[in-house]
């Protein structure tokens, strides 16, 4: 479990969060919503350190990250997982070095179960023929799942993905959803997705952070979404025409019965 | 009473500036020296230290050999042809050709003048390569793995170039020597025996030490000062681009500096 507290972070005089306090809970795929610039990547930066919060604590299982020495911090990152926007695949590496790397830098295991462990991993991603081409010989969608394999690759207990299925079509958007969801389910992981996709939020939100302008406005389910009378929510889920009619025919169904 | 204001308004300004220009200068000379330390940590895993100290060897200074020893063959046999053309008269011994071309390619040419070269080819390919991979989180990626991304990037970089530099240098030296023949045996602007002659006459084996410590200064200042540039982009693809310039400015500019300080303290 992750908890945040009262986590504030400012640059200069601009505050981006505002005392925020949220838990993502274990097993679960936890979404951070949010419109374009409400803070959403600056929440996950401090969540992972790449940022350091101006006050407040972030708690892994109720060790606080904030106020850990660097060296802990080190440790502490082998137990994370990190899914970046755009992949972040090293480009000298072939896609089987990319999945093995963090077994390189960190394991013990010789060269044979190395390979096997991350051909293990490719093949949870589906991606067991593409172990010897490049990321820049492999699709958008195809780069995504290997970096879903590089990220579990050692077992971590934490899963962070920050808009994974940004620049991808709805049925491959789909697929990266339902991997993430198997995943979290499978390793029993705490999984923190940052998105703006909305089908991400009615397909695998199990618990939902919604923020607004550096404050966190809301939080619940998926099934929440649908009966939540919060308007900004309701603003930025609802934005599309399908998604406001799926609304009213789900709310005409709940009167009917 | 307007002029005398004008002229402390004016002095006030040019403080200002020189106060800005000065801060801005320490602050980017402390942050290069707190990368260097974070650079210069104990690697995490030997094994992936020196796979990648084998690799930027070969990409930094392997892939460099033939730019140098084209660029050395020709100055090499231009300065020989310069010489024995302007120099070389009834007046002066007939070795003047070969000692002077000798002199010019081992004191300064092969380690200072190739390392300007080399600073523009290997500092903006590193500055480019790591501003590329902050520029698209690769290098937030290891940061997050709990890799130090700094001594996993720019330390077998440093370490690669000053190693293989010394032999550029080499190779440079002789390359011109060779150049200079060739106008003998080509062109026949000289003979082959004035200059032999010319490049064993007053021999000093110090200056190729000179020539290689000056080197492994360049190839650290090559190195580590693009590695700078590029590891600390923010930014896109213009940065980029920017952080690349700048690197080859400031390390050319930072070469010929310490050239004249080096020279001085090893001559």
């Amino acid at each position: 479990m992750i908890e945040v507290r009262q986590l504030t972070k400012s640059f200069e005089d601009k505050i981006v969060l505002n005392k925020i306090d949220a838990v993502f809970e274990t097993g679960k795929t936890n979404l951070i919503i949010g419109q374009s610039g409400s803070g959403k990547t600056v929440l996950m930066k401090n969540l992972v350190g790449l940022l350091e919060p101006t006050s407040g604590d972030v708690l892994y299982d109720g060790r606080n990250f904030v106020t850990m020495s660097k060296k802990e911090k080190v440790h502490m990152r082998r137990e994370m997982g990190m899914i970046f926007q755009g992949a972040a695949l090293f480009d000298s590496l072939s896609v089987l070095e990319n999945v093995m790397f963090p077994l390189d830098m960190f394991s013990n295991m010789n060269y044979n179960e190395r390979v096997k462990r991350a051909e293990d991993c490719l093949a949870r991603v589906n991606l067991v023929d593409a172990g010897n081409k490049y990321p820049g010989e492999i699709s958008g969608g195809m780069q995504k799942r290997v970096a879903i394999a590089r990220a579990i690759v050692l077992n971590p207990k934490y899963l962070f993905c920050d808009e994974p299925n940004s620049g991808l079509d709805p049925k491959t958007s789909l697929v990266i959803d339902e991997l993430l969801s198997g995943i979290t389910k499978e390793f029993n992981m705490t999984t923190i997705i940052n998105t703006h996709d909305m089908n991400s939020v009615m397909g695998i939100g199990e618990n939902i952070c919604f923020i607004y302008k550096g404050r966190k406005e809301w939080q619940g389910t998926k099934d929440d979404v649908i009966s939540s009378t919060n308007k900004k929510l309701n603003d930025l889920v609802f934005a599309s025409d399908l998604f406001r009619k799926v609304k009213e025919v789900e709310m005409e169904e709940e009167r009917n019965q | 009473m307007q002029f005398f204001y004008r002229i402390w308004l004016l002095l006030h300004i040019s403080v200002s500036c020189y106060n800005m220009l000065l801060i801005k200068w320490l602050t980017t000379f402390g942050n290069y020296l707190i990368l260097m330390g974070r650079s210069f940590s104990r690697p995490e895993r030997m094994r992936m230290f020196f796979k990648r100290y084998i690799k930027e060897m070969s990409q930094l200074g392997v892939d460099s050999i033939g730019i140098v020893l084209l660029i050395s063959f020709f100055i090499g046999a231009v300065i020989c042809i310069q010489m024995k053309v302007n120099i070389q008269s009834p007046w002066m011994p007939r070795w003047v050709s070969g000692y002077t071309t000798r002199e010019i390619m081992l004191l300064e040419f092969s380690s200072s003048i190739m390392c300007l070269i080399l600073a523009g080819k290997v500092g903006s390919n590193i500055a480019s390569e790591l501003g590329t991979m902050r520029v698209t989180q690769q290098i937030d990626a290891l940061d997050i793995m709990g890799v130090n991304s700094a001594s996993y990037l720019i330390l077998p970089k440093i370490l690669g170039l000053v190693t293989i530099m010394p032999f550029l240098v080499i190779f440079s030296s002789a390359m011109g020597i060779v150049g200079a023949y060739g106008t003998a045996y080509i062109g026949h602007i000289t003979s082959a025996e004035d200059l032999t002659l010319g490049m064993h006459h007053a021999f000093n084996e110090w200056f190729v030490w000179m020539s290689i410590i000056k080197s492994l200064f360049f190839a650290f200042i090559i190195a580590s000062v693009s590695s700078y540039f590029g590891y600390t982009v923010e930014g896109g693809s213009v940065e980029v681009g920017e952080a690349s310039t700048d690197a080859v400015v400031c390390s050319s500019v930072l070469i010929l500096f310490s050239d004249v300080f080096l020279t001085q303290m090893l001559s």
